[in-house]
């Protein structure tokens, strides 16, 4: 009775600290007034923090993940919507295979994605690194989209859209005015998913970088290559709360984790 | 078109790829009647269903509503109503909206719109409900919220698969007689799907009786309950001891029994366990199984005729198990069946 009452507080303290201690790390030596990324922090001071934003190239690759991560994750839900539906709604022939292509991206490990990106495809067809780059991250979210929509779709009804249909509307109709309003927030889990596996992707990004394109977690590996001081600490505990921000705003307006 | 066939459906096929699951079915239904589709699982009612609002194609056939073939109509220009025996409310909009969902389609007046809404609200109970969502309603008043969405829509038919089998028995009651109301109240054409036979008798004008995808028999309450024709019908009705006939005798599995009294020429011939007499008559059997039934007690007889079923007044003296009793079979009395099987 002892034991099981201690298993469970244990288990969460263990939790908490592998899970929450190297982050509560990373925020205590962005605050350092030393010259090399440390901890304990010497001294405090915010100039690490001040320097990110003096930083060039970071600025510059934030701009790229984030424009690969909303653009990305967009154009995955428009692809991912109408299959995950086709997939959800009608008995396709190979439905199970489309599904296991799609998931593909998950499975593989990400540095093969990038390696064949890189040699089959970037290379042979010399297709831009922008765009290169922008197809690897469409396609590795797109299972996540689509995972996601279609255990949502799973929880609707079909015959909502035939009541649809029967009250005048037309199927495309229906679609759009029952079908969308209530897999809104399985749609939102699946942006936010898509976004976060964007913006934190580093093995196939890795691979497909060019002079001037890059992306934030790349280079960041990159400056700490040259310079090992805690701007990176900053910069990761800067991304990290942008990240808390996003999930609290989409929980607050969205009851998101309702969905998930 | 007269009022009398204000729906057809003529020679109507209906298929699932190469299943067929109702053939070559005719069915003439009058304006403002009420009809009651009855039958087994499987048997084909949603199906028919389906065809009439438009949701499945037939194969071959026609459909014909209001002097219009609408066979080729789609679905959301028939104004056919159908309440699904899950309701499908929209879980993202509230009991109003709901309601309010088809006259917005139809870009009704928005002073017309909230008047025939919060009528329709009010005509089935939920005046104090109109802002809840459907999730946060019972059952009984989700079906309510549904009826109410079909009927703003002055449905030239309205389509009703399985309207009572998710309450329970008391709601159930309820809404029969709420069904029956509305209905009275509008004119509306209802036609409901039920399995069960009690809920037929009681609500429909008519009956139409189906079995795997064709209609056995259609006629009056009265009719289907008094009057089977068939084997079938009489046993879903409740006629417990049919019999074939052939050469004015009964086919029994012990060989062909003379009946007394002269035997009228059908196919078969039926009694309920009520209609058999008890106590006397020119056959002999052995008491295999009694029951009790408040009102009645129920027999079960070993004869040469095989297992038959009795029913009589419970005040009477009651049988042991094992007794022999005589009984008969009076031929007046008997539903006469035209088709066998
Ligand atoms: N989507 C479908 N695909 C293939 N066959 C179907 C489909 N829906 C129904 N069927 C078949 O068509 C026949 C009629 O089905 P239907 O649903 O009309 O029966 P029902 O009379 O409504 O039965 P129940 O009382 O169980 O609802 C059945 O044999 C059924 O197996
Ligand atoms: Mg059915």
């Amino acid at each position: 009775m002892m034991a099981r009452n201690l298993f469970i507080p244990i288990t969460l303290g263990l939790v908490i600290t592998f899970l929450i201690g190297p982050f509560l790390i990373i925020v205590a030596a962005s605050f350092s007034a030393g010259e090399t990324l440390a901890f304990p922090p010497q001294g405090f001071s915010l100039r690490w923090i001040a320097k990110v934003f003096t930083v060039e190239s970071f600025r510059d690759s934030f701009y790229m993940s984030m424009f690969l991560a909303i653009g990305g994750t967009l154009v995955a839900l428009i692809l991912g919507i109408p299959a995950s539906y086709a997939l959800s709604r009608y008995k396709l022939p190979g439905a199970e295979t489309i599904r296991t292509i799609v998931s593909a991206p998950i499975i593989v490990p990400g540095i093969i994605v990038g390696l064949s990106l890189l040699r089959y495809i970037v290379v042979p067809f010399q297709v831009g690194i922008t765009l290169a780059l922008f197809l690897a991250h469409t396609a590795l979210i797109l299972p996540y989209a689509v995972r996601v929509v279609s255990a949502s779709l799973g929880n609707l009804r079909s015959d909502i859209e035939e009541a649809a249909v029967l009250l005048g509307s037309s199927r495309l109709g229906a679609f759009f005015r029952v079908v969308l309003p209530n897999i809104r927030g399985g749609i939102m889990s699946a942006f936010i998913l898509g976004f976060v596996t964007s913006f934190n992707q580093v093995p196939v990004s890795l691979f497909l970088s060019g002079p001037g394109v890059r992306t934030l977690p790349v280079d960041m590996i990159a400056y700490m290559e040259i310079v090992f001081d805690p701007s990176v600490a900053a910069l990761s505990a800067l991304l990290a709360f942008m990240s808390i921000g996003i999930v609290f705003i989409a929980e607050r307006f969205l009851g998101f984790s309702r969905y998930v | 078109m007269s009022d009398a066939n204000f729906l057809t459906l003529e020679n109507l096929t209906l298929a699932y790829g190469d299943t067929v699951a109702v053939k070559d079915l005719n069915l003439t239904i009058g304006k403002g009647e009420l009809v009651a589709f009855l039958g087994p699982s499987g048997c084909g009612k949603t199906t028919t269903m389906r065809a009439i609002a438009g949701l499945l194609s037939p194969a071959s056939g026609h459909v014909k509503l209001d002097g219009a073939d609408i066979t080729r109509v789609s679905a959301n220009k028939r104004n056919v109503g159908l309440m699904f025996q899950s309701y499908a409310l929209f879980p993202h909009l509230s009991v109003y909206e709901n309601v309010a969902f088809g006259l917005r389609l139809k870009k009704t007046p928005a002073a017309e719109l909230d008047k025939r809404v919060k009528a329709g609200i009010t005509s089935v109970g939920l005046t104090d409900y109109a802002d809840r969502k459907p999730g946060e309603l019972s059952g009984g008043q989700q079906q309510r919220v549904a009826l109410a969405r079909s009927m703003v829509m002055e449905p030239k038919v309205l389509l009703l698969d399985e309207p009572l089998s998710n309450l329970d028995a008391r709601l159930r009651l309820d809404m029969r007689s709420e069904l029956q109301r509305v209905q009275k109240e509008t004119g509306v054409t209802m036609i409901f799907v039920t399995h069960d036979q009690g809920e037929a008798l009681s609500l429909a004008d008519r009956i139409v009786v189906m079995k795997r995808g064709a209609i056995e028999q259609i006629g009056s309450p009265e009719d289907i309950y008094n009057r089977p024709t068939s084997a079938f019908v009489a046993d879903f009705v409740g006629f417990e001891n049919i019999f074939e006939l052939s050469d004015g005798r009964l086919k029994t599995p012990k060989g062909p029994v003379e009946l007394s009294g002269p035997v009228p020429i059908a196919a078969g011939l039926a009694w309920r366990p009520r209609m058999v007499t008890l106590g006397s008559g020119p056959f002999q059997g052995t008491v295999r199984g009694a029951s009790f039934a408040g009102n009645s007690r129920e027999y079960l007889l070993d004869t040469p005729l095989g297992p038959i079923k009795a029913e009589v007044d419970a005040a009477l003296p009651s049988h042991e198990l094992g007794a022999e009793l005589a009984f008969d079979l009076p031929v007046g009395a008997a539903a006469q069946l035209r088709t066998f099987g």
